[in-house]
């Protein structure tokens, strides 16, 4: 239950973290909130041999508005999102999933960035930032490029970023007037990871039919589940009790969830089909009221 | 691989200390075994169990997931630094003893140091909102309630004394 041995640096700047990332590669692991990282190292599940402390890079975090555009840096803690005033008002979708996560002393150290970048299938952070249809920005020592939040999440535990990459921004747009979202979750206790959760996004035409649609899953996959496709017969169409239960039969049909030790797989897609109508029925309510 | 120390500097409860650690020592095995504050307690250290919480910055964190270099040129409170003095507890620990908040008393120490930091911040907090911040820390004997009942307690007495 201890750490192996390592050899810790902590990172002064930006540039002195990804040059180290550079030197070291995949024998080196950033180290941000370490709410996912130590728990592993202390099972000796990873065993990293060289820790790049990047929790002193200040320049990371923070969370800012550029018209329709959130930005949020990757160190940026739960516990900041959870009191952001601007958060809540630019994403309440992001709001109402944080105190979902863990405990509050795990969200005083955790990170958005860490979060992301450790791809728990059963995580919300994923989830929702591939429902707001968010991207992702990664920057080497040598270059910087964009990836969509759908295609980061490549496996359980595995994302799109190279060795010598670290994510270092989140951006996600605001949602157009007429919009509503939702996101819940069921799990055995407070805190736990959720056996399934969802995260939807739900815009009204100006005569209250649907005009667009996105879902995300978290527990229901070897990533964040993107069932917005299933979704899309609503659009289009008025929205009433039966079309509810349209989507929630149609995202049931489209998914393969992977059972685990708390909820089997047909429990699972059971509880995917009841969280569909009740967001969507919360998520309607508040596009129509909101 | 490598053994190599760190030197820390760092505050815990109003004091400073200058230890040397490896790397990977974990911040709670730093306090007990290296400041000889064995107050903070270590039950599952893998951020589950709440016993060895501190406040690191002000802010109730997981001491078993942080690593000792980690703290240096921060501040820690641990549940040594919360009585006022000797002969006086603090408003919680007092409330903890008059209802009975604890048994064997391992999981005190993780509870006192998230609910004092609670109660900062919710001077008027409701039964619902306490057993939510309590969420994060267990105790296999009292069965929590007698620790909301002190909690609300201290709420209390806390806000006549101001
Ligand atoms: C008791 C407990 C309960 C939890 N419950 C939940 C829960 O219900 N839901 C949930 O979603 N999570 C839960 N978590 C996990 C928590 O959300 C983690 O904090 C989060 O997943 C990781 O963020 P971090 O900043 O702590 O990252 P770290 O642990 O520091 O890092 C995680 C991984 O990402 C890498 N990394 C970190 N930052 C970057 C970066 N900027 N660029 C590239 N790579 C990076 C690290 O090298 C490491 O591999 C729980 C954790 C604990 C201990
Ligand atoms: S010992 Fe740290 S949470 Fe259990
Ligand atoms: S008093 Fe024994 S674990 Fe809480």
């Amino acid at each position: 239950m201890k750490p192996a041995p390592l050899k810790y640096m902590a990172a002064t700047s930006l540039d002195h973290a990804l040059r180290l990332k550079a030197d070291y590669g995949g024998e080196a692991s950033f180290l941000a909130g370490g709410q996912s990282l130590i728990p592993t190292m202390n099972f000796r599940l990873a065993q990293p041999a060289v820790l790049i402390d990047i929790n002193q890079l200040s320049d990371l975090a923070g969370i800012a508005r550029d018209g329709q555009t959130i930005h949020i840096g990757a160190m940026t803690r739960y516990r900041a999102l959870e009191r952001d005033p601007l958060l809540a008002d630019a994403l309440p979708l992001m709001t109402e999933a944080l105190p979902h996560i863990a405990h509050p002393q795990i969200r005083n150290r955790g990170t958005l960035g860490g979060n992301l970048a450790h791809a728990d299938p059963a995580s919300e952070m994923p989830a929702i930032v591939v429902a707001l249809g968010g991207r992702l920005r990664a920057r080497s020592a040598a270059a910087e490029r964009w990836i969509e939040a759908r295609d980061f999440f490549v496996g359980p535990l595995t994302t799109a970023l190279h060795d010598d990459e670290m994510l270092v921004e989140i951006e996600l747009p605001a949602p157009v007037p007429r919009s509503g979202s939702c996101f819940m979750e069921v799990a055995r206790r407070r805190g736990d990871f959720a056996m399934v959760g969802i995260a939807l996004m739900l815009t009204l035409g100006k005569n209250g039919d649907c005009s667009s649609i996105r879902i995300a899953l978290c527990g229901a996959g070897e990533t964040p589940v993107d069932a917005s496709d299933a979704a899309s017969g609503l659009i289009g169409q008025p929205i009433d009790g039966e079309a509810i239960g349209d989507v929630a039969a149609s995202v049931q049909q489209s998914i393969d969830p992977p059972g685990n030790m708390q909820a089997s797989k047909e429990f699972q897609r059971h509880l995917a089909g009841v969280l569909v109508k009740r967001a969507l029925r919360a998520a309607w309510e508040r596009a129509t009221h909101g | 691989m490598d053994s190599e120390k760190h030197d820390i500097v760092v505050t815990v409860n109003g004091m400073r200390y200058l230890r040397q650690a490896e790397a990977r020592m974990l911040l709670s095995d730093f306090i007990r075994h290296e400041l000889l504050l064995a107050g903070t307690h270590v039950g599952c250290e893998h951020g589950v169990c709440g016993a060895c919480t501190i406040l690191f910055d002000g802010h109730p964190v997981r001491a078993c997931l942080m690593l000792a270099p980690q703290a240096n040129g921060h501040e820690i409170t641990t549940v040594e630094g919360l009585a006022p003095s000797p002969d006086q507890l603090h408003p919680l620990q007092q409330a903890m003893h008059d209802k009975h908040g604890l048994q064997c008393g391992y999981c005190t120490p993780g509870i006192l140091m998230t609910m004092t930091a609670f109660l900062a911040e919710h001077p008027v907090p409701d039964e619902a909102q306490v057993r939510e911040a309590l969420s994060g820390n267990l105790c296999r004997c009292t069965g929590y309630q007698h620790i909301v009942d002190a909690v609300l307690e201290a709420a209390e007495k806390m806000r006549d004394v101001k």
